[in-house]
């Protein structure tokens, strides 16, 4: 019977996926040959793309002399090299460590975009926690295994690191310049105009270059640091600049009104902010943030012109070999296809919060 | 305690707050230039910008003028400025132009069209430019050599030695002024009022294209053609104007990546031109290119400028990606004067101020084409 009361749901479903074919696809004999058209060439590229990739791809990488005459991807570079590009230099016997690295980023990221996360305390604690997981799990120090230090971390793990680290802190730092723009004082309005507007019309390799070449110059040694923390430090503040520009955003979309009923009601200004004005903020500043966070990790990608072994780098010394050196197209799809993922479903996922928060506000 | 008494002891606490940040600042800036002072000393440099002057003694991909090994820093530093705003504005014409194409598709009811569009912004926007950069810069080294170049027609070729493209036999300054007098036609052409657009489009083709084969008929060398067509000779081209495979790695890259930012950017503003006037322009009996050119877009662009804008500055920083290719911009050019002369300080100095300025001009523009554009009486 429940067979039976679902079929006209079923055919019903049908015809309005017709009648849309029918309005948006052939409403006249140029529109259906546009359509044909378009379709044909679509699917022939997915075919073309689906042969490459699969159907006479090579697979594994004891097969390697049978890549120069298959038609298809050699995954034998892949098979034989995805250790390097995943984690870089990070000794071999470790990698277990590596990987259950790169998991708790990628846990943490995850976690972050339920809603039962979202309170300060609540993702405070989640990034403090997944971040801590992963140093001492690459470091090994605190976990009794050998010690690894950050010049051997290398890969995806260090591309999720830096990732992570930038968004760790610039995040409190956005805020604080967002706070340190709006507030009544005018030298530390105008020092934090100045910065923001400063560093926003830098291209993001200055930064980093200044904060690898140039800051060793500036500051006295004890200052300095490690390369690794300067560049994180260094885009970080790249990070916060824009993040308190959509802090700001969120901000004007309070009306003044709140404020004042917080002192009227006797809270002090700490306590308006913290209890009525930046929940909002953090609201209405979400999508956007999101839209930053994946800016962000595409823009991380970078990191490997001044000198870091990241996921780019190792690809590069992946296909390095004179055995593999025909091969890095494979290696760019790979490498791709794991920055593909990420970023479209985070910008997916922003793409529907925005449509979640739009249905909201109607 | 009274109102006044806690206004005063408020504007205090302000005021310390404020003394503190000062004094920090001024702190760190002291530091900073006593370290740097040692260091320097330590290392031997002079500071300064007397290092200019020198000769640079290494050679780099690409310019648009003459150059050779001896030029001074300060020439070559001029030579990478113009390399990053040439290859800046190439990409942002090129980019803005596609991005609309894409955006307006990506707007079209059709769903063929639709699909496509999407498919292109998908795939493009959510890889990061320097991968894409070094994908593209590697395709291109292993296409093959001259004898096996792709060619069309016989009058351009690709091969790995890059892009041979046929040109005019003159010299670069006629190319300037040829640039010039098609800039000079465009604006008097754009100003008219009585013109449709695509009539001051085509206008402005045919008349620029006139007015660069009258120049170059009047400058070729007599005893040649006024075209130079390349022709592969050996292991090399002959003739043509050769791009080299840096520059097309760099405006392939930043086009298709740009292109699909800048068609998200169109579509959510044709997205917000209120339907109702689209329908009025139907029953009206428009036809759909004129509820595009004369409806959608003059409402569109309202709201798509301020983000295009940003595009624009975005296209324009992203031109520093050439270092990782050895496309020779002003960021790479920088980056190898600091390795060669060890002037770290001037250098990023001038580096920093070039991008300033380079913004600050963009932002310009995009200001006054806002104002333009604002309603009347608004």
């Amino acid at each position: 019977m429940a067979l039976a009361s679902e079929l006209p749901a079923q055919s019903e479903r049908w015809t309005t996926f017709a009648n849309t074919l029918k309005k948006r696809a052939f409403r006249s004999p140029s529109d259906s040959f546009t359509s044909v058209f378009i379709f044909g060439l679509m699917l022939y590229m997915a075919w073309t793309l689906i042969d490459w990739a699969i159907l006479s791809a090579v697979w594994r990488a004891e097969d390697v002399e049978h890549c120069a005459n298959a038609g298809g991807a050699c995954w034998s570079v892949i098979a034989a090299r995805h250790r390097l590009i995943l984690f870089g230099l990070y000794p071999y016997e470790e990698h277990w460590r590596s990987t259950l690295a790169c998991l708790a980023i990628v846990a943490t990221v995850v976690l972050s975009c339920l809603p039962r996360f979202w309170s300060t305390s609540r993702l405070v604690t989640l990034w403090i926690v997944g971040f801590g997981a992963y140093v001492v799990l690459m470091d090994g120090r605190l976990i009794g295994q050998p010690v690894v230090t950050t010049d051997q971390w290398g890969g995806l793990a260090l591309t999720l690191f830096m990732f992570s680290s930038v968004v760790l802190l610039g995040m409190p730092l956005g805020l604080l310049l967002a706070l340190a723009r709006r507030s009544k004082l005018p030298v530390v309005r105008g020092a934090a105009s100045l910065l923001i507007d400063f560093i926003r019309s830098l291209p993001l390799l200055t930064t980093l270059f200044a904060a690898a070449v140039v800051i060793p110059l500036l500051l006295p040694d004890w200052l300095n640091g490690d390369k690794i923390w300067r560049v994180i430090v260094g885009f970080a503040l790249f990070f916060a600049c824009y993040q308190a520009e959509v802090f700001r955003g969120g901000f004007q979309a309070i009306p003044k009104g709140q404020f004042e009923a917080g002192k009227a009601l006797g809270l002090t200004p700490f306590q308006t902010l913290s209890r009525i004005v930046m929940p909002q903020v953090f609201r209405h500043a979400l999508p956007s943030t999101i839209n930053m966070v994946v800016v962000t990790f595409k823009e991380t990608a970078i990191v490997i012109i001044i000198g870091f072994f990241d996921v780019l780098a190792s690809a590069n010394a992946a296909f390095g070999t004179v055995e593999w050196a025909p091969y890095y197209i494979e290696v760019y799809a790979f490498v791709g296809t794991i920055y593909w993922i990420f970023i479209f479903s985070l910008s997916q996922y922003g793409e529907y919060l925005k449509a979640r928060m739009a249905v909201a506000k109607r | 305690m009274d109102a006044a008494a806690l206004k005063l002891r408020r504007s205090r606490r302000d005021m310390l707050v404020q003394t503190l940040l000062v004094v920090f600042v001024v702190l760190v800036i002291w530091v900073a230039i006593s370290t740097a002072h040692t260091n320097l000393t330590e290392l031997n440099m002079t500071s300064g910008f007397g290092f200019l002057e020198r000769a640079t003694g290494w050679s780099y991909s690409f310019s648009l003028i003459d150059r050779s090994i001896d030029d001074s820093y300060s020439k070559t530093l001029l030579i990478g400025f113009l390399n990053t705003l040439f290859l800046g504005l190439i990409c942002i014409v090129l980019s803005t132009i596609l991005g609309f194409a894409i955006g307006t598709a990506r707007d079209a009811r059709q769903l063929g069209l639709n699909s496509l569009a999407t498919v292109y912004i998908q795939i493009f926007r959510n890889l990061p430019l320097i991968l894409q950069l070094v994908f593209w810069y590697a395709v291109l080294i292993h296409m093959p050599g001259p004898r096996q170049a792709f060619t069309m027609g016989e009058v351009a070729f690709l091969s790995n030695r890059g892009l041979m493209l046929p040109g005019f036999n003159v010299s670069p300054t006629v190319v300037l002024a040829m640039f010039a007098a098609v800039v000079l036609l465009a604006v008097v052409i754009f100003r008219q009022k009585s013109l449709q657009p695509v009539q001051k489009l085509l206008l402005w083709l045919v008349s620029g294209s006139g007015a660069m084969l009258l120049l170059a008929w009047i400058f070729a060398p007599a005893d040649s053609s006024i075209f130079s067509i390349p022709a592969q000779q050996g292991l090399r081209f002959r003739g043509g104007i050769g791009v080299p495979i840096e520059l097309v790695a760099m405006i392939l890259a930043i086009t298709l990546y740009g292109s699909a930012y800048i068609a998200e950017v169109v579509r959510g503003g044709l997205n917000e031109v209120p339907s109702g006037l689209t329908e009025a322009g139907k029953a009206l009996g428009l036809s759909s290119r004129a509820i595009w050119f004369h409806v959608k877009v003059p409402m569109a662009l309202r709201t798509i400028m301020p983000p295009l804008g940003n595009q624009w500055i975005f296209i324009m920083k992203a031109t520093t990606l050439g270092v990782a290719i050895g496309f020779s911009d002003l960021f790479y050019i920088v980056s190898t004067s600091i390795t060669q002369s060890g002037q770290t300080l001037e250098l990023m100095g001038l580096l920093m101020l070039s991008f300033l300025l380079i913004n600050y001009s963009l932002a310009q523009l995009v200001n006054f084409m806002n104002a333009r554009l604002a309603l009347k009486g608004h």
